[in-house]
């Protein structure tokens, strides 16, 4: 069993290596097709053809290495201060954190069987709970962070659970009730941030009002740097994620309803009941990542508050394979992404970012396609397959 | 790999005695009841309570065939309101039957809606509502609703679920504009056929071959063809617009004869080649479905495919055949976007139309018929949502907005009546 | 026409399925494939339709080789097949599902259904062959020997000239199945030849003419109808069998489970249990017997709170457990075996360890108040996978690894680890083979010898009057007769196809 497992493990890690390897190929030809110099140079390459393979390589190298120096470290800034050294870094910890969150929530559904792509709206109904309690009550220091922590999670938990419920109740797929929910949480936002003692008069835009510094996450590297508390609060969901699923009861009842709902069932396990605790704990999941972004990364509540987290958490959770580490991985990587592609876009368009990141989850959720690219005959009968079910199932 | 065959959807499971029809008996007709009652006393109360003095106004016509219709506000909208109430008790008392039912819950909404725009008419900024107007960017915003459902219907009736229809539709608008441009409108017309096609090889290839989730798989195309045309966008066109964005629009085209029709001929008869296309796809995506052999082996296929291959029928290649001409059909409806309507593209031009599209095919309950009417409906609600925002600005448009998402939640949660996909929907087929 | 099957042999990985078969069938003949499940029968034959192709060998039609790319030839050449669970879809009319596959066109590009030629070919074959069906109902409407009637026909109009029947009569009632019979001897005459799968001795005796018999994916010996029950079963399963299940007499004691006026309705409205009333006191196996689908399996679910009982009550002990959950019933002492162990016995991708607490995860002393006890888990899971003989190499291995065997020990194991009152177990040996069977019935005496009160629901006659002490007989939702253990096979048989003793047919 030893064996067997440790093979897997390394089965799975070189799939997710290949992966990335095609992916970053793949954008590179983007990339050169993208630069004006390499398609000029491409205009006589029977002349000239190393033009072509030179601007494309420079253009190549160019962008990988500024999305490097966005993310990561930049060796030409790093003199200036903590801002210099640690920005690139701060900025990824600062995307990742609500991935990481929200990566769990998905993470979590997945396992019990359910695929929450209700992220946005979860995301939302958060951010609108916890900016309300932020900007509306006025609350001593710490009592004021922490009522809006719970009041953002506790939202989050509502708008997934409601999901849960009809799942529950009348069978409704959550696939289906999700995408309506989150287009029912954007238009609820959109007429908040009209309505008086939501919207911020002063502005005049759709913006509400800012949350009371007491309210807010602190920073944690200074305030030059975006960096704050919702980061530490990921990796304690992370933790308290995999003490669920490994050691707790619940997780062993969600994770059997998961694997088979029928067989729980028989065994005495309330399924209903199960279906609506996953969605309020995937719910909960992404509140912790609506909280980070109103009262961490934004100040005001927004339309976009969201920042697109609720799609990029299931890119997240697939590619971190819905286990605790491999998602905190994968939202660090992703996050980097995101961090480096302000400095990237001088290279090319910020979109590559997007490219990539659907790219190596598209060929991740696919080992038996990069099985065939890179002729890797396949151990044992993983087909990837395992989570393949239908809108009855 | 084992011998002993795994107990499957085909175990029978018969005793057949007794059987009650649900549908025109008990709860559900008393549900039924209940909602149009409902809306009867929202029109009766609500509206006809509060409806000011004077005559509704109700443009229709266009051009110089364009008339107002004029009546007393209270008089139409009391009157519908009763008309709703007494259908409402009918529905209580007797019930209709299983047939008429999606027919008078239709005639219910149309009541409802003319009292409503009859109230609108008298409490509004103009005196008239322009019916006419109203119902022109209905069909504008139904169009690739309509195309987008019906992209959906194709792929998940062969058993492939398609929640990429957003991301095929986007891959269309972008390179009906590129093309376009380069080419001419007609060439764009074809490359968004083709760009949503090239999706929907993508899509088939990782769900047949790969046996990808086809839920997930669906998600990532969408982010993959979000990044790939706002990469190009910004790598091409958002840098010389004229050389790369600027395709001419179809020209509308009169259809000689009919689009002389009062009322209807310019509402449905004078438009651009994708609007004609549509109808077409409308009653091709019908008639193949349902009379012809492919159609019996695409449901076969998607309700059963052990069954269908033990008869001879290749089940992979028939899906793959469905998956491409369905993101095709949606490649179409996202050329609309650009070459049909607004000439340039821009990033995520089609801004989750094909989402609403997807839930048009659940709405509809994956028949063509049914995802046409619920993509109408949706861009009729759509319309009337942007209409009334200029008419009453103080109506909570957002709010209103919301509608037909939870028209499709209380859809799929079997509030009126079950919803049930193909059988094997989403399913990957490997044989044994 | 005449069909030779030559050295066909066919593997799954490691597993022989089919070692070297040889098998000649000829026109006008009823060969029966005689094995025990599991013993490659199925596969031989889905071999020979172009299901599977195979690893050696050949398929030879009047002396002629072919080969089979897939069903569509097999087809084509004259070869139709009934499968075990039917190839049906259960949307489609009877006349589409005939259709399907080799659709009457009347041409067009697009292929425009002729439905009013395929109505006229169905019905001329249904005709000639007396084989009646409702052509333009729905398939998922019909009793299921008529769905049978619908694979038959679907075989027939496409010219079959070899037909395969696989188990067909594993859902029938035994007067759906001397129906069945006869149809395959009007096919007989008029020249099909019937290569008919199964396990079942008495319809092999009663209809085939030729027998070979398999076992382990091997020809093992072949026969005549003449031979006896004992010398066919002891080909088939490759020892002497002991047909009897040794057992002590019952000693009822109280009073266990009380079912009176029990009536479940599914679903779609239909009342698939009908006012059921029966008694199991401690110490006694009570069989359910009766043709697959007749309420036997919504019956036990009932019993343990998986399906909702619309009127009537359910006594435990005296308790009203009626309205209980599943949860509570299990923990008043029932145990429960589900007769679909894969879909609702086990969590395939759970370990064996998880599986044996799939229904005590929760209760101590495996789980504190939030949390589980892993080691104790593992403790427990070494324990019964020594006391069950479960063949595994790691307790921490997933269930799915375990042959179907094994997998129905850790069910039994799993529910066998506390003290029961009520034992309540379904189809417990279906798919099974001999030695596991044996293991499987004693341990159910060895649980009423305990004096728990055991409810057995079976399909198998055989099973049913070996193991019961008394035996309820499920007819459409009722149990239409209550007979002692002693009972003649025939009057049992009589009772499942629903005829009272001494009158005719029940309506």
């Amino acid at each position: 069993m030893r064996l067997r497992t440790s093979r897997q493990t390394w089965d799975s890690l070189l799939i997710t290596v290949l992966a990335f390897i095609t992916a970053l190929v793949i954008s590179a030809i983007l990339i050169a097709i993208a630069d004006d110099r390499t398609r000029s140079a491409a205009g006589y390459f029977f002349q000239y053809p190393q033009d072509t393979f030179t601007y494309a390589g420079q253009a190549i190298g160019n962008t990988y290495r500024a999305l490097f120096e966005g993310a990561i470290f930049n060796p030409r800034t790093a003199g200036n201060g903590t801002a210099g050294t640690l920005g690139p870094i701060s900025e990824t910890l600062t995307y990742a954190t609500p991935l990481i969150a929200g990566g769990l929530g998905v993470g979590l559904a997945f396992r019990a069987g359910l695929f929450n792509i209700g992220g946005q709206g979860q995301i939302l109904a958060a951010a609108i709970c916890a900016g309300y309690v932020g900007f509306h009550w006025h609350l001593p220091v710490v009592l004021h962070l922490v009522v809006a922590i719970v009041a953002g999670i506790l939202g989050g938990a509502l708008w997934g659970g409601i999901t849960g419920w009809l799942k529950a109740r009348t069978g409704a797929h959550e696939v289906i009730t999700t995408i309506m929910l989150n287009y029912v949480a954007l238009n609820l936002l959109n007429y908040l941030l009209k309505v008086k003692g939501f919207q911020n008069s002063a502005s005049g835009q759709a913006i509400s009002f800012p949350v009371d510094h007491n309210a807010q996450l602190p920073l944690l590297l200074g305030s030059g740097l975006r960096v704050h508390l919702g980061i530490v609060l990921s990796v304690l969901a992370a933790v308290f994620f995999w003490w669920l699923m490994k050691y707790s009861r619940l997780g062993f009842r969600l994770r059997a309803v998961g694997a088979n709902p029928l067989a729980a069932k028989t065994a005495g396990m309330n399924v209903e009941r199960s279906y609506l605790a996953v969605m309020l704990l995937s719910g909960a999941f992404f509140g912790l990542a609506g909280v980070s972004q109103i009262l961490g990364t934004n100040d005001a509540l927004t339309n976009d508050v969201d920042a697109g987290v609720g799609f990029d958490a299931i890119t997240v959770a697939l590619l971190g394979r819905a286990n605790p580490v491999g998602t905190v991985v994968a939202g660090l990587l992703f996050g980097a992404l995101h961090a480096g592609s302000a400095n990237m876009q001088q290279y090319t368009p910020i979109d590559l970012v997007q490219v990539v990141q659907g790219l190596i989850v598209l060929f991740i959720a696919a080992p038996a396609a990069i099985r065939a690219i890179f002729r890797i005959k396949a151990r044992g009968a993983s087909t990837g397959a395992e989570l393949a079910k239908g809108w009855n199932g | 790999m084992t011998i002993i065959e795994a107990p499957d959807q085909g175990e029978p499971d018969v005793v057949v005695h007794g059987v009650l029809d649900t549908s025109h008996s008990g709860p559900t007709r008393l549900v039924r009841a209940a909602v149009y009652g409902a809306v009867g006393l929202i029109a009766l109360l609500a509206l006809g309570l509060t409806v000011g003095a004077g005559q509704a106004r109700l443009g229709i016509g266009s051009g110089s065939d364009a008339h107002v219709l004029a009546l007393s506000g209270k008089v139409v909208v009391l009157t519908l309101g009763a008309v709703i109430l007494a259908l409402a008790g009918y529905q209580a008392w007797q019930g209709f039957g299983r047939r008429a039912t999606p027919y008078v819950a239709g005639v219910v909404a149309l009541l409802f809606l003319v009292a409503f725009l009859a109230w609108v008419s008298l409490h509004g900024i103009k005196a008239t509502v322009d019916v006419q107007g109203l119902l022109q960017n209905a069909i504008g915003l139904s169009v690739p609703l309509v195309l987008g459902a019906m992209a959906g219907v194709m792929c998940e009736r062969s058993g492939v679920i398609n929640v990429a229809i957003e991301g095929q539709m986007l891959a269309g608008a972008w390179a009906a504009a590129f093309v376009g441009t380069l080419a001419g409108s007609w060439f764009g017309l074809v490359g968004g056929v083709a760009a949503g096609a090239v999706m929907g090889l993508l899509l088939a290839l990782f769900a047949i071959k790969f046996m990808v989730n086809q839920v997930v798989l669906g998600v990532v195309l969408n982010v993959l063809a979000a990044g790939l045309t706002g990469f190009f966008f910004d790598a091409f066109m958002a840098n010389d617009a004229t050389r790369y964005n600027q395709p001419d629009l179809l020209r509308e085209w009169d259809v000689p004869g009919l689009s002389h029709i009062p009322f209807l001929g310019p509402l449905l008869f004078s438009a651009n080649a994708v609007v004609y296309l549509t109808y077409v796809v409308i009653i091709a995506v019908d008639v193949i479905l349902f009379r012809t052999r492919w159609g019996l082996r695409t449901r076969a296929v998607g309700e059963h495919p052990r069954a269908a291959d033990t008869v001879g029928i290749r089940v992979l290649a028939l899906r793959y055949r469905n998956v491409l001409v369905g993101s095709a059909i949606a490649g179409l409806g996202g050329a609309y976007f650009t070459i049909g309507s607004v000439g340039a593209f821009s990033k995520n031009i089609t801004s989750g139309n094909g989402f609403i599209a997807l839930a048009a095919v659940i709405f509809g309950r994956w028949s063509p018929r049914g995802a046409t009417a619920a993509a109408l409906l949706f861009g009729f609600a759509s319309a009337l949502n942007t209409r009334l925002s200029i008419l009453l600005p103080s109506a909570p448009t957002d709010l209103l907005a919301m509608l037909p998402y939870v028209a499709t939640i209380v859809a799929v949660a079997g509030l009126v009546g079950k919803v049930r996909a193909p059988g094997a929907d989403g399913e990957p087929y490997v044989k044994q | 026409m005449r069909l030779e099957l030559r050295g066909i042999t066919k593997r799954f990985g490691s597993l022989t399925a089919n070692d070297h078969i040889d098998l000649v069938v000829e026109p006008g003949e009823i060969h029966a494939l005689l094995g025990e499940n599991g013993a490659g029968k199925s596969t031989l034959m889905n071999v020979l339709y172009g299901l599977y192709q195979p690893d050696e060998g050949e398929i030879l039609l009047d002396g002629e080789p072919v080969t089979f790319a897939g069903p569509g030839d097999a087809m084509a050449a004259g070869i139709g097949m009934v499968h075990q669970h039917f190839m049906l879809i259960p949307v489609f009319t009877v006349a589409e599902n005939i259709e399907l596959g080799h659709e009457r066109v009347r041409g067009g590009l697009l292929g425009f259904l002729d439905r009013r030629r395929a109505r006229a070919a169905v019905e001329e074959v249904s005709q000639r062959y007396g084989l009646h069906v409702p052509v333009d109902a729905l398939v998922q409407d019909l009793p299921v020997g008529v769905q049978q009637r619908v694979e038959i026909l679907k075989a027939l109009v496409r010219d079959a000239r070899v037909l395969i029947l696989d188990e067909p009569s594993a859902v029938l009632t035994p007067q759906e199945t001397d129906d069945l019979m006869e149809i395959m001897r009007a096919l007989k005459e008029a020249g099909t030849a019937i290569v008919f799968i199964t396990h079942k001795l008495r319809e092999v005796r009663a209809v085939a003419d030729k027998i070979t018999v398999i076992r382990r994916g091997r020809v093992v010996g072949t026969a005549t109808p003449d031979a006896s029950t004992n010398e066919l079963a002891s080909l088939m399963v490759g020892r002497p069998v002991q047909l009897n299940i040794a057992k002590d007499p019952a000693d009822p004691g109280d009073e266990v489970l009380a079912a009176e006026d029990v009536r479940v309705v599914d679903e779609v409205g239909t009342v698939v249990v009908d006012q059921v009333s029966f008694a199991v006191r401690a110490g006694e196996i009570y069989a359910l017997a009766g043709v697959q689908g007749n309420g036997q399996t919504e019956l036990t679910e009932a019993l343990v709170g998986l399906q909702p009982v619309q009127s009537g009550t359910v006594t435990i002990e005296g308790t009203d457990v009626t309205r209980a959950t599943t949860d509570d019933i299990l923990g008043m002492g029932v145990g429960y075996v589900p007769e679909d162990r894969l879909e609702d016995g086990l969590v395939s991708s759970f370990t064996v360890a998880e599986n044996l607490v799939l229904d005590l995860y929760d209760q101590p002393p495996y789980a504190g108040r939030l949390n589980l006890d892993l080691g104790v888990i593992r403790t427990n899971a070494e324990q019964r996978v020594e006391e069950f003989d479960v063949r595994t190499s790691s307790v921490d291995h997933a269930a799915s690894t375990l042959s179907g065997g094994n997998q129905q020990k850790v069910v039994l194991a799993r529910e066998l680890s506390r003290p029961l009152k009520l034992f309540i177990v379904a189809q417990p040996t279906r798919g099974l083979d001999v030695g596991s069977m044996e293991f499987v019935h004693a341990r159910i005496v060895q649980e009423r010898d305990n004096g728990a009160a055991v409810v057995l629901v079976s399909s198998e006659l055989d099973e049913v009057m070996g193991l019961a002490d008394r035996i309820g007989v499920m007819y459409r939702g009722k149990i239409i007769g209550e007979v002692p253990a002693g009972t003649s096979a025939e009057e049992i048989g009589m009772l499942m196809a629903g005829t009272l003793p001494g009158t005719e047919a029940a309506s």
